[in-house]
């Protein structure tokens, strides 16, 4: 059945909301594949090769987090993103404990499932143990806690600093909001105002106003991205 | 009439009480009895000692009278000790077997002719009695005088059976007297305790009927049915509250869900209808979404206050800083309060250490914080909007207030409840359920959303025990 590896594998007993994903991954240059229950979905995900796996967490014959966690026990780190129409705040809370890498409440906007989609695929590749960051002439370093653009230092708060600290891990990624939120917060509700839009013009204030190329981008309908060529 | 009380008489039958009364019962009766058997047989063991005594001292005396004075003496002695009330028994006889002296009338033969020193049991008819039916029991010692004289002195064993029938009457008399009471005693606890077991079983089949206003009888005696009643009705009320909440919800879903959603799907139909540009439809569609989100929103902000009002266990609270949660949501909405004109300003200058569930704090927070700046920016003069973190009188007291135009008095409590949007800030966006959701998890954390009149606006304080009594949820 299986043809060539695949960077994705979704694991979503909902064939319409399966068959949207997949298609809708591929679109984004992901190319899917798809299992309906949770036995087809271990045996697929355990044969290896996939950079991101999405597990809805209730699936015929075996429970999303079960399966996690056997692939888990096998030493299989693929990441893993889960999904779930639970959504609270300590479903997450057992979804991560049980070996999942995100946790997504359904409904969501495919958006921001791709956001996380593709941040979890780049943490399979080894950039994660760099202490400076670098984006076009902006440079952060993660240790002195400096940021530097064309070599002229930029003072930030401390959160701004974590802000931009995460932006730059994933440049290049679109991050949405709500991942900010999660990431540089760590808060996991939804703020009725959205105040992280405030955060990123302060941040763009400090580190794009005074340059000519800016970095940090606006991706309408999804979220922000860092990327130096335009 | 004896079918219909049938059931009833079983019934009684089948009750701790009765239980509990045939075992006093049977304990008692064998308790009495062991005692009046005692009593019984020490009694009559000291009786028979005293009766020993009296015969033989009487043996030893009329012996040294018949010494001294011969048998004249001795017959005029006995003559005068037989005619006593409630005399000893007496009976003299010479060589040949005849009778001189003496009370008795009639004892059987072989006695006399058998001088033994020990006491024997025997029978005997009085002098004074004549009829020969009428017999006696006494004990009896008969001795030899010189001279062939033969004496027997006894006593009357009548006192000591008396005695013991005495005592067999009160054996009976304090069993079936006990017996009695203890069937009275049963009869009445068992009636009283049904009785209201009884009235339990009707106010329980009433609430499982679906009236939830039933509430057990109290009868103010303060006794162990008052106080499981007590905290049975808590109970109930806490059931009816939760079940009052849930309609409500139900009723709010129906309302406030579906407002969005016809005006979602008449947009969807006027697209369709309509032929228009790419554009159209993309801004149609973008519109719907924008729609779908606001509903989702609200949605599951109707979930999460659901949850936490049910109290869900499996909330974790874990030792926090309410002065470093007060910290991040004012570093949060401080870029967002300067954007929009009102000054944020935060007072926690010290750790407030508290056990709660950061996530939900912090929510219930950026509310309150949320809120206020929406209405500071009504203010006429310096829109501001303080958030605070302090102990007070053994709470933590974490607030926020604003100069906005406030809320009126006799408003103040109807905002907490979910929905209530008062007619000024319909034209706000937000579902209503920002307040609920924090009087949810001050709840949650056993204490108390207030709001007072912060002249000219309003305050908003979340007030919660510094020490939580049940320290399982930090688990």
């Amino acid at each position: 059945m299986r043809g060539p590896p695949s960077p994705c594998l979704v694991i979503e007993d909902d064939t319409e909301a399966a068959s949207y994903l997949v298609k809708a991954l591929g679109e984004a240059g992901h190319v899917a594949d798809h299992a309906a229950d949770g036995e087809s979905g271990y045996g697929m995900a355990a044969e290896g090769g996939y950079d991101v796996l999405v597990v809805d967490r209730m699936l015929p014959k075996r429970d999303g987090l079960s399966v996690i966690a056997s692939l888990r026990a096998e030493g299989n780190t693929t990441p893993v993103l889960i999904l779930s129409a639970l959504g609270q705040v300590d479903d997450r809370v057992t979804g991560l404990r049980a070996g999942g890498d995100d946790y997504l409440p359904k409904p969501y906007a495919f958006s921001e499932l791709l956001a996380r989609v593709e941040v979890l695929a780049r943490r399979t590749t080894p950039a994660e143990a760099q202490t400076v960051y670098q984006v076009g002439d902006l440079e952060l370093d993660r240790l002195a806690r400096m940021v530097k653009r064309n070599e002229q230092p930029i003072i930030l708060q401390p959160r701004e600093f974590r802000l931009l600290e995460y932006l730059m891990k994933y440049a290049g990624t679109v991050v949405t909001r709500t991942m900010l939120l999660e990431n540089v917060w760590d808060y996991h509700f939804d703020p009725q105002t959205n105040v992280i839009d405030v955060h990123i013009s302060r941040l763009r204030a400090k580190i794009d106003k005074e340059f000519d190329t800016p970095l940090l981008h606006t991706v309408r309908g999804a979220g922000y991205v860092l990327r130096a060529d335009g | 009439m004896a079918r219909a009380s049938s059931p009833a008489r079983l019934r009684l039958f089948r009750t701790t009480a009765f239980k509990l009364a045939a075992i006093y019962l049977a304990v008692f009766t064998i308790f009495a009895g062991f005692l009046i058997f005692y009593i019984a047989k020490n009694t009559t063991q000291i009786m028979t000692q005293q009766i020993r005594e009296t015969v033989n001292t009487e043996v030893k005396g009329l012996a040294r009278l018949y010494r001294n004075g011969g048998i004249v003496r001795l017959t005029h002695a006995i003559e005068r000790l037989s005619r006593r009330p409630g005399a000893s028994l007496y009976l003299v006889t010479d060589r040949s077997g005849e009778i001189i002296a003496g009370n008795i009338s009639f004892v059987p033969s072989g006695i006399l002719q058998d001088p033994n020193p020990e006491l024997r049991t025997i029978p005997y008819r009085r002098l004074d009695e004549d009829r020969e039916f009428d017999e006696h029991v006494a004990v009896a010692r008969v001795f030899n005088l010189a001279g062939g004289y033969r004496v027997l002195v006894g006593r009357d064993l009548g006192e000591r059976e008396r005695f013991a029938l005495v005592i067999r009457r009160a054996l009976v008399l304090t069993v079936g007297l006990m017996v009695v009471l203890g069937l009275a005693s049963w009869l009445f606890v068992s009636r009283r305790v049904l009785k209201r077991i009884d009235s339990v079983a009707v106010t329980s089949r009433r609430i499982m009927a679906g009236d939830l206003t039933g509430r057990l009888e109290v009868t103010g005696t303060g006794d162990e049915f008052d106080r499981l009643a007590e905290s049975l009705n808590t109970m109930l009320g806490r059931i009816e509250r939760l079940l009052t909440g849930l309609k409500e919800v139900s009723d709010n879903i129906a309302h406030d869900l579906k407002t969005p959603l016809t005006r979602m799907r008449n947009r969807v139909e006027t697209a369709l209808t309509k032929a228009g540009s790419e554009p159209e439809y993309r801004d149609a569609l973008e519109a719907t979404i924008e729609d779908a989100d606001q509903l989702i929103r609200t949605f599951n902000a109707l979930l999460m206050i659901a949850r936490v009002e049910a109290g869900s266990s499996d909330a974790q609270f874990a030792d926090v800083d309410a002065a470093g949660i007060a910290a991040d949501v004012f570093e949060l909405y401080e870029p967002l309060a300067e954007e929009a004109g009102v000054a944020l300003n935060i007072d926690a200058p010290e750790k407030v250490p508290l056990a709660a569930n950061r996530e939900l704090l912090s929510q219930a927070l950026a509310n309150l914080v949320d809120n206020a700046i929406k209405y500071a920016t009504e203010a006429e003069d310096g829109p501001s909007v303080a958030i605070a973190a302090a102990r007070r009188d053994g709470s933590v007291v974490l607030s926020v207030s604003d100069n906005g135009p406030g809320i009126p008095a006799e408003d103040q409590g109807r905002v907490a409840e979910r929905f209530v949007r008062l007619e000024e800030s319909r034209s706000k966006p937000g579902a209503g359920l920002g307040l609920s959701l924090v009087s949810a998890v001050a709840h949650l954390h056993s204490g108390s959303l207030e709001l007072s009149d912060n002249d000219p606006g309003l305050r908003a304080e979340l007030i919660l025990p510094a020490d939580r009594g049940d320290t399982e949820r930090f688990s």
